[in-house]
């Protein structure tokens, strides 16, 4: 019980997380909402000293978090946000936790609301593994990172690369940063976020802020 | 006025000689004696120091023997050397709160106008109040803010005023089980109980105590009450079912033919060999006023605006008194507020009374968080 905090991550950093670690001032507020178990955050906290809150649906995923020192509190992407500040937190992250929440453009407008810059990742939906399982297999993609089945997955609201910059331009929010990872967690060099990447990207890493 | 080095042990001091303590009702009181535990030793700066807040029938006792029942302190199970309030890293501090019946000033006292009991005479007091009490007993230790303040039902309540009112005199709190409010229903319940004292016609409006008979049959009555409201259906089911009591079959009367039935008449007939009936009336009435919400124009997170505490919330799932929706709000004012919170609720069948048993998973939470804050407050590298 009375072991030393362990901030060391149990397993190899998500590829996405690095990325995202690397977008990030040191010693910023930052808020991790789907923190899960809170690796990304205890990374954060270690690499780059921030200032790191967290909100998880899971009770699994907050205990570890809470045990390990971490502040995480439980609650709900979708309703729990409204709670925040405006301008709490200098980034407010969305780590693959878009797709399953139930009005996801709410989501990224409350993202925006409470963090100067908002840090979205997502699996890109329009990947060319997806597009061609579909095609010839006729059945809901399932991939490496996509393996849970469609009954099962929390995934409610997938969405495509370009969907997501359609998105952005919608609701008039600026793009400061695109990383367009490929399936072996290779960084896309030159691609932006256009068509070639919307098909050979696997994975995307948005930062975002408001438009002034 | 200097505290000795604090140490182990029972200590009792008084307080509020030069200035009287003034009380939410608006009566003030003078000289009010404070009876308090400490567990482990305080260090050099004096910033390991935590404090204990009981509900409402604890006491200071919280991990010594208790010395009207002879058992172990309340909360043995989180207070010890290499336990979640490890003694051998913190200096424990815990006080029998005002209006109580373990040594602190209580309506059982002698009133210095009368000479006599206090009785009903005793100003109605609050959860404001009892904090300020302990605020005296932290400036006699020379504390200059709590490592922690800790407690559960009425202890949270009380650890939620402390960083309401004294933001600056508290780094860390953790209210488990509480609410910022006491609810309609639990004010009901409270009535429930005092009615139950009151109609015991040995009360007799509180001026018993140079009698004979006390009103134990009334007190029995409330504590019994009060207990199935600290359990849970599933845990009552799973302690006694409809299991009978030393007999094969039913005896078509009003014995205690159900085992939960003798379960709570021991549980009744327990509690009034401990407890004074007029402060068992007072503290509930405390908990009943209490209304951080209110108090703040409205607004919950007013109550905590720029605080630098930090907080860990704990709710349980099976608690019906002070359900994980009351605790919520707090961490949602919290939030509003910009604190640092965290918060968990934990999966247990156990009732309000999880706070006080053996729950490995507030064990864990509580320990990461204070060893966070430990970290934070430079106590460990």
């Amino acid at each position: 019980m009375n072991d030393p905090i362990k901030f060391v991550p149990k397993r190899d950093i998500r590829v996405d997380w690095q990325l995202i670690a690397d977008m990030i001032e040191p010693g910023s507020r930052v808020l991790d909402v789907g923190c899960d178990d809170g690796q990304l955050l205890a990374h954060l906290a270690e690499t780059k000293n921030v200032d790191g809150r967290g909100l998880e649906l899971s009770q699994h995923g907050v205990n570890i978090c809470v045990s390990n020192g971490l502040s995480v509190v439980q609650g709900n992407a979708d309703t729990d946000l409204v709670y925040y500040p405006d301008d709490s937190f200098d980034y407010a992250i969305l780590s693959k936790t878009l797709q399953t929440t139930h009005q996801p453009h709410v989501v990224l407008e409350q993202l925006l609301r409470i963090g100067r810059r908002a840090i979205v990742s997502f699996p890109n939906f329009a990947y060319w593994r997806c597009r061609t399982y579909l095609a010839f297999k006729g059945r809901m993609p399932m991939t490496n990172s996509l393996d849970i089945p469609w009954y099962e997955t929390p995934n409610i609201h997938f969405c495509t690369l370009k969907d997501f910059t359609t998105l952005c331009e919608q609701m008039d929010v600026k793009i400061e940063q695109s990383v367009i990872v490929k399936a072996s967690g290779q960084v896309m060099t030159r691609a932006s976020y256009g068509s070639f990447a919307n098909f050979f990207g696997a994975d995307c890493i948005f930062m975002l802020s408001k438009k002034d | 006025m200097s505290a000795n080095p604090p140490h182990s042990g029972n200590h009792s001091v008084v307080l509020a000689t030069e200035t009287p303590l003034p009380l939410d009702c608006g009566i003030s009181l003078e000289a009010v004696n404070i009876a308090y535990c400490t567990y482990g030793q305080l260090n050099a700066d004096k910033s390991n120091a935590i404090l204990i807040c009981h509900a409402l029938t604890g006491d200071q006792f919280a991990a010594s023997r208790q010395p009207l029942t002879g058992k172990n302190g309340w909360w043995d199970i989180m207070i010890g050397p290499g336990k979640v309030l490890d003694t051998d890293k913190y200096f424990i501090v815990c006080s029998n709160v005002l209006g109580g019946c373990m040594g602190t000033t209580g309506p059982k006292d002698t009133d210095p106008k009368t000479g006599k009991p206090y009785g009903l005479n005793f100003p109605i007091i609050t959860i404001a109040d009892m904090v300020r009490a302990q605020a005296l007993l932290q400036d006699y230790l020379e504390i200059e803010s709590w490592f922690s303040v800790i407690g559960g039902s009425m202890g949270g309540m009380q650890a939620l005023q402390w960083a309401s009112a004294y933001p600056d005199r508290v780094f860390s709190a953790i209210p488990i089980a509480c609410a910022a409010r006491h609810s309609a229903q639990n004010i009901a319940f409270h009535e429930v109980g005092r009615q139950a004292v009151m109609a015991d016609p040995n009360w007799q409006s509180g001026n018993y105590y140079a009698s004979e008979s006390k009103p134990t049959a009334g007190l029995a009555v409330a504590r019994m009450a009060a207990h199935v409201t600290y359990l849970s259906e599933a845990a009552l089911h799973r302690k006694f079912g409809r299991n009978l009591q030393d007999r094969d079959n039913l005896t078509y009367g009003f014995d205690a033919d159900f085992q939960v039935e003798s379960y709570l008449r021991y549980q009744g007939i327990n509690f009034v060999d401990r407890f004074d009936a007029n402060s068992y009336l007072y503290i509930t009435r405390a908990m009943d006023y209490f209304d951080l919400v209110e108090d703040h124009g409205g607004s919950l997170a007013n109550a905590f605006e720029g605080t630098k505490t930090r907080f860990c919330i704990v709710s349980f799932t099976s608690d019906w008194l002070f359900p994980t929706s009351e605790n919520r709000e707090i961490v949602h004012a919290l939030i509003a507020a910009a604190a640092n919170v965290s918060f968990v609720e934990v999966e247990t069948d156990k009732g309000h009374d999880a706070f006080l048993l053996d729950t490995p998973e507030m064990f864990k939470t509580i320990d990461g968080f204070l060893q966070s804050s430990a970290k934070s407050r430079g106590l460990i590298s």
